[in-house]
């Protein structure tokens, strides 16, 4: 059984609760071992590195330093921007010696240290690379067949660290939900960005973007959105009625988070999942497979 | 017997040395004293005679280097001025016009080693003393030593039956020489027979390239091997043995007359290389109508004969019954003095890049597909068209794919700005499109190429300064459905544009072949890192590589226009001609010589010799130098754990000699 | 201090800064291409494109810049980093310009993305965890308390899916990291000059 410190990251906690809960249920369904990383702090999203670098730096790396301490070696995420921050420290750290260094000292400040040794993988990858698509569909009891998905990647998943899909046109979604059955169809914008953070300061421009994104789903055929990323799935979701109304257009299609539907393939339940919190219910869409 | 000296060494028993300072000028005289440092000269023991002069290289330089070994009989003579790269041949020659052997003299190097790199005149006349010493001990240390002559073969090999190829092999063949052009695809002609017009004339390509074919075809003094490849070299200059392997056409030359029946009804049907993958060929092809050779081959990996044992179509139907299944490759081993490698390049796989959507999205063209969609004997019979049959009433040529990019290609690939505005005016000829050509320079450097993009921004070319970022099919207004959108930054502007278009067309760069590493492998010679091969000296050697009798031409140097490469070709074939002309190669004696006493077989010398110039003589198991191939480096000798291999003119006894000469006096300098 | 400097030795100043990042360097060799700005999701509705701010920056003209809008509106999507052909990291440029601008104060009072990551700076350090909440009444109380009036329905929908706590969790080690930040605050030579958010 593969061991890897779970890291839920804020908004998985906070408001998004139906991710970590998809989450664990399918790890647990997979034989993934998930140890919940103790004490774990925010990575810091966007909004830190816009005000401070180094701290913003010492806040990701403390959650390395704890996995380091609480003898892992595999971090797991499954926010986009957790992932991202998380492999960033990571990566600078081990290029820039003046910045390893600060961070050293400042962890020591706080009692703790980091010597490089923790690798951050998100869920897709250990997923799709570790468990591996046959594996997975072999263990679906409930195919989706019949469901079209659009898989929603969003940006920092792949971007600037194509480490495990392709920076333009990911296809590790695609590829385990048609494994489980689902018709993943081609979505072009399936890596354009839906405007994370700027959705809450300029919601103007954020809403065009989710738009355009809501209108490439729907035109591609697709009775569903899944998503890798919480903030993703709140700016995609949350905002239908404000886009529709703004653009004069109607615009909905529930948005869901990739471990539900592959939950639901693998035989749990709608509450196993946690189903029900959409603002956009899904309940249509899924009807066939819960 | 020795006889004790001035300074109380020994002097070396019948040494005669002869010791000329020069000023070079006031170059070596305005930080060295050269008065003090010939004095200096004069009083070591076996120095006969110290001079002092204002310029040794000159006439009356060498003549004083000459008289004194007549008037008293020197054995030995030094001359402390330049580097040796600068002189050493001009004073080797003088001695050996007097009647010394050449390689009793020895230079030491006060200018680029002393008076050019010290401004203390004091310690650089000190260290230039010092100097002088180290040559004059070592030169007592001196052999004589002869140069070697090798015949060359009178005949030449061009690699590579592309316009520069072709050039290069006509120009030694008109010479009256004997030519083996040996090309890997069936036919001769390489990207330009692709070609539709080319820049700046717009002419048409095939009407230039055909005739040179075809004369290559024809001329007595060309071989011409196609679909055949060179798999190993040896040798050295002006002595090559090559091995070539030609591989099997599955027909037989001599009985083909080229009728092309048996292409007719062959039912095979394969994605053309030559139609950049938009049209199809069969499994028997000749890979266009005006191929030379015209004898068409099987290509066996596709071929339902030799898939599954059927059909035959071919065989039956050739009324020469020159279709032979069971022809085999021949492998070749050709002599020749000269080479000339001339295996130019392959353009940029945009699939790499995926922000443009190419081999996703329909109607997004790579400019060498784009150059057969244009072609008369191309898959659209020339006509400009789009997948679904009809004329496109937009289309964008984005520039610098694949090329200047840090993601890719760092290089910059030449040709793309010219090639892309002959798309422009092709376009604007054939279907009164409106054309935007997004790029971040425009590069017209050559003849008429300036005037040619002024040709294009009289045609209402819509020139927009900025690379495009994307392609995708996504419209966002009425206006962009169905249509491929272009985004970009309109710099100029600073405006960001969405360009709807009907057609989009990558300009992607030269990369090298995909092979070149191995091939320079197999040639002994270099590829800088992008992968195109090595020339001598970037600015004054661009055909000729640091392996002697190897020559290269055209875009597998670096990328270049079709002119470009038929100068290359011209100049390559020049130098290789020179070097058969000579009828001799001279060799440099200082090569490294095995004893066979003392080798013990170990081998380390062969795996660190970087220029494979030593064999193992399996019979009396030592190791052996052949001696052409030798460059002298010195790393056998270095390496050598029993002392066999020792580098003639670079014995330790010699060095010894040097270091000894050096440090006689250890000063200290404040 | 700020106003000391001229426009264009600020400008100096920033383009130093800039490269002093990891590889920021790179910044040298831009020719301008546009990628970048091509690529952003959002530089249609920036001041000045990206591309822009770096020929601003060349020309010292440092106003241009920080009175522009350009940096707010970056997402850090990475799409430009990812396609730049000159190999330059352009998003960490933006979060440099966000950090000068913000430390030097050349923004407006009511710019909302700045007051947002100084709310999350404050709500981080204090708790080690984001509280969405607390985080949304701080942005808008700065900038615009009307706001908060239209977010009430959205944030009244995510309350009764159980999606809103409203009180914030707290690490544990909150002191551990309180101490890391302040070594951080005390030693930053990056920030060491310029007055504290």
């Amino acid at each position: 059984m593969s061991q890897y410190a779970y890291y839920p990251g804020c908004s998985i906690t906070v408001n998004n609760r139906a991710y970590d809960t998809s989450t664990r249920a399918v790890c647990q369904s997979l034989g993934i071992d998930l140890v919940e990383l103790k004490d774990w702090n925010c990575c810091g999203a966007t909004a830190y590195m816009a005000v401070r670098e180094l701290a913003a730096f010492v806040l990701s790396a403390r959650n390395l330093a704890l996995t380091e301490q609480q003898g892992q070696q595999e971090m797991l995420t499954v926010c986009n921007a957790c992932y991202m921050n998380l492999n960033k420290t990571n990566r600078y750290m081990a290029e820039e010696p003046k910045l390893r260094e600060q961070i050293g000292a400042a962890l020591a400040a706080g009692g703790a240290s980091y010597s490089g040794s923790v690798k951050v993988r998100h869920l897709l990858d250990v997923l799709v690379n570790e468990v591996g698509c046959e594996a997975i569909q072999a263990r679906a009891t409930r195919k989706l067949e019949g469901l079209k998905v659009a898989c929603y990647y969003g940006c920092q998943l792949s971007r600037p660290y194509p480490t495990f899909d392709d920076a333009e046109q990911p296809s590790t979604m695609d590829r385990l939900l048609e494994a489980v059955g689902a018709t993943a169809v081609p979505y072009p914008m399936k890596a354009k960005c839906c405007g994370g953070m700027v959705m809450s300061t300029s919601e103007e421009v954020a809403l065009k973007l989710v738009k355009g994104l809501l209108q490439c789903a729907l035109d591609s055929g697709a009775d569903i959105i899944a998503t890798a990323c919480p903030l993703c799935q709140v700016n995609l979701e949350g905002y239908q009625g404000r886009v529709s109304a703004r653009f004069g257009s109607k615009l909905n299609i529930p948005v869901v988070y990739f471990t539900q539907l592959v939950g639901l393939a693998l035989g749990l339940t709608r509450q196993q999942v946690d189903l029900g919190r959409e603002l956009v219910s899904a309940d249509r869409a899924l009807a066939a497979y819960v | 017997m020795a006889e004790p000296g001035n300074n109380g060494k020994l002097a070396p028993a019948g040494a005669r040395i002869g010791v000329y300072v020069c000023h070079c000028g006031t170059n070596i005289s305005q930080t060295v004293d050269v008065a003090a440092v010939a004095a200096f000269a004069a009083s070591q023991p076996g120095v006969v005679i110290a001079r002092e002069y204002k310029y040794m290289c000159s006439d009356p330089g060498q003549e004083l280097i000459k008289n004194d070994v007549a008037e008293f009989e020197l054995n030995r003579v030094v001359v402390a001025s330049c580097s040796p790269l600068m002189h050493e041949p001009t004073f080797r020659r003088a001695c050996a016009e007097a009647g010394l052997n050449p390689f009793l003299f020895q230079m030491a190097n006060i200018r680029e080693h002393c008076s050019w790199v010290h401004t203390d005149k004091t310690a650089a006349t000190q260290k230039a003393m010092r100097l002088v010493e180290a040559a004059i001990r070592r030169v007592v240390e001196n052999e004589p030593l002869e140069s070697r002559q090798v015949p060359v073969t009178a005949a030449a090999l061009v690699v590579g039956g592309g316009i520069a190829g072709i050039e290069a092999a006509l120009e030694m063949a008109d010479a009256g020489k004997k030519v083996y052009l040996v090309e890997k695809e069936p036919s001769i002609g390489g990207h330009m027979a692709q070609f539709d017009k080319t820049f700046p004339t717009l002419d048409c390509a095939a009407c230039i390239l055909t005739p040179k074919m075809v004369a290559v075809g024809q001329h007595p003094n060309i071989e011409l091997m196609t679909y055949s490849q060179v798999e190993a070299v040896s040798g050295y200059v002006g002595n090559f043995k090559v091995l070539v392997r030609q591989r099997a056409r599955s027909v037989n030359s001599e009985l083909c007359n080229g009728c092309g029946l048996c292409q007719e009804k062959c039912p095979s049907r394969v994605p053309s290389e030559f139609e950049a993958g938009l049209g199809v060929r069969k499994a028997i092809y000749t890979p266009f109508p005006q191929a030379v050779p015209r004898t068409p081959v099987i290509d066996r990996d596709n071929c339902r004969y030799f898939l599954t044992g059927k059909c035959q179509v071919c065989k039956k139907l050739c009324p020469r019954e020159a279709v032979d299944f069971e022809q085999q490759d021949q492998l070749r081993e050709i002599e020749v003095g000269a080479i000339v490698v001339a295996t130019g390049y392959q353009v940029f796989d945009a699939s790499r890049t995926k922000q443009y959507g190419y081999g996703e999205l329909d109607n997004v063209l790579s400019s060498l597909e784009f150059e057969r969609l244009c072609h008369a004997g191309g898959p659209t019979g020339g006509e400009i068209l789009l997948k679904n049959g009809q004329k496109p009433e937009s289309v964008a040529i984005l520039h610098c794919i694949g090329s200047r990019d840090s993601n890719y290609n760092q290089h910059c690939s030449r040709v793309c700005c010219m090639y892309s505005l002959k798309f422009a005016h092709l376009v604007r000829e054939k279907t009164g499109a409106r054309v935007y050509e997004l790029y971040i320079d425009m590069r017209a450097f050559g003849k008429g190429y300036e005037e040619f993009y002024q040709r294009l921004l009289h045609e209402d070319v819509i020139f927009i300064r900025g690379k495009a970022a994307e392609v995708s099919n996504v419209a966002e207004t009425e206006a962009e459905r169905g249509k491929l959108i272009v985004k970009c930054e309109d710099t100029l502007l600073g405006v960001v544009r969405r360009l709807p278009v009907d057609m989009v067309i990558l300009s992607v760069g030269l990369e090298p072949q995909s092979d070149a590493r191995e091939v320079a492998r197999i040639f002994s010679i270099g590829c800088n890192s992008a992968g195109f091969f090595t020339e001598k000296h970037p600015k004054l050697a661009p055909v000729s590589t640091p392996t002697d009798g190897i020559f290269i031409a055209g875009a597998c140097q670096g990328p270049k226009d079709i002119p470009d490469s038929v100068a290359q070709g011209g100049a390559a074939a020049a130098q290789a001609l020179s070097l058969i002309d000579r009828g001799q190669v001279v060799l440099e004696p200082n090569v490294s010589v095995i004893d066979e006493e003392r080798c013990a077989g170990c081998k380390i010398c062969i795996s660190l010799c970087p220029y494979q110039a030593i064999s193992f003589d399996e019979a009396r198991r030592v190791s052996r130098v052949e001696e052409a191939l030798c460059k002298g480096c010195g790393t056998c000798a270095a390496a050598c754990p029993s002392g066999a291999a020792k580098q003639r003119g670079f014995d330790d006894r010699q060095i010894m000699a040097e270091i000894e000469g050096a440090l006689a006096e250890v000063v200290a300098l404040t | 201090m700020a106003k000391a400097l001229t426009q264009t030795e600020l400008s100096q100043v920033f383009l130093d800064r800039i490269y002093g990042l990891p590889e920021g360097e790179k910044v040298k060799l831009c020719l301008q291409c546009g990628t970048c700005s091509g690529s952003c999701p959002t530089s249609a509705y920036m001041d000045y494109t990206p591309r822009e701010i770096i020929a601003s920056l060349r020309a010292g003209m440092l106003d241009r810049v920080l009175k522009s809008n350009t940096m707010w509106m970056c997402t850090s999507c990475y799409s430009c980093t990812v396609r730049c052909p000159a190999g330059i990291r352009f998003t960490d440029v933006m979060y440099e310009l966000k950090r000068l601008a913000i430390a030097y104060h050349l923004h407006s009072r009511f710019a909302r993305a700045p007051a947002l990551s100084r709310a999350f700076m404050s709500v981080v350090g204090r708790y080690g965890r984001s509280a969405e909440a607390e985080l949304m009444v701080r942005l808008n109380l700065a900038t615009n308390p009307l706001e908060l009036l239209r977010l009430a329905p959205m944030g009244v929908k995510l309350l009764a899916r159980g999606r809103m706590p409203i009180l914030p969790e707290r690490i544990e080690g909150r002191e551990s990291l309180r101490r890391m930040l302040a070594w951080v605050e005390a030693n930053d030579d990056a920030h060491a000059a310029q007055e504290v958010v």
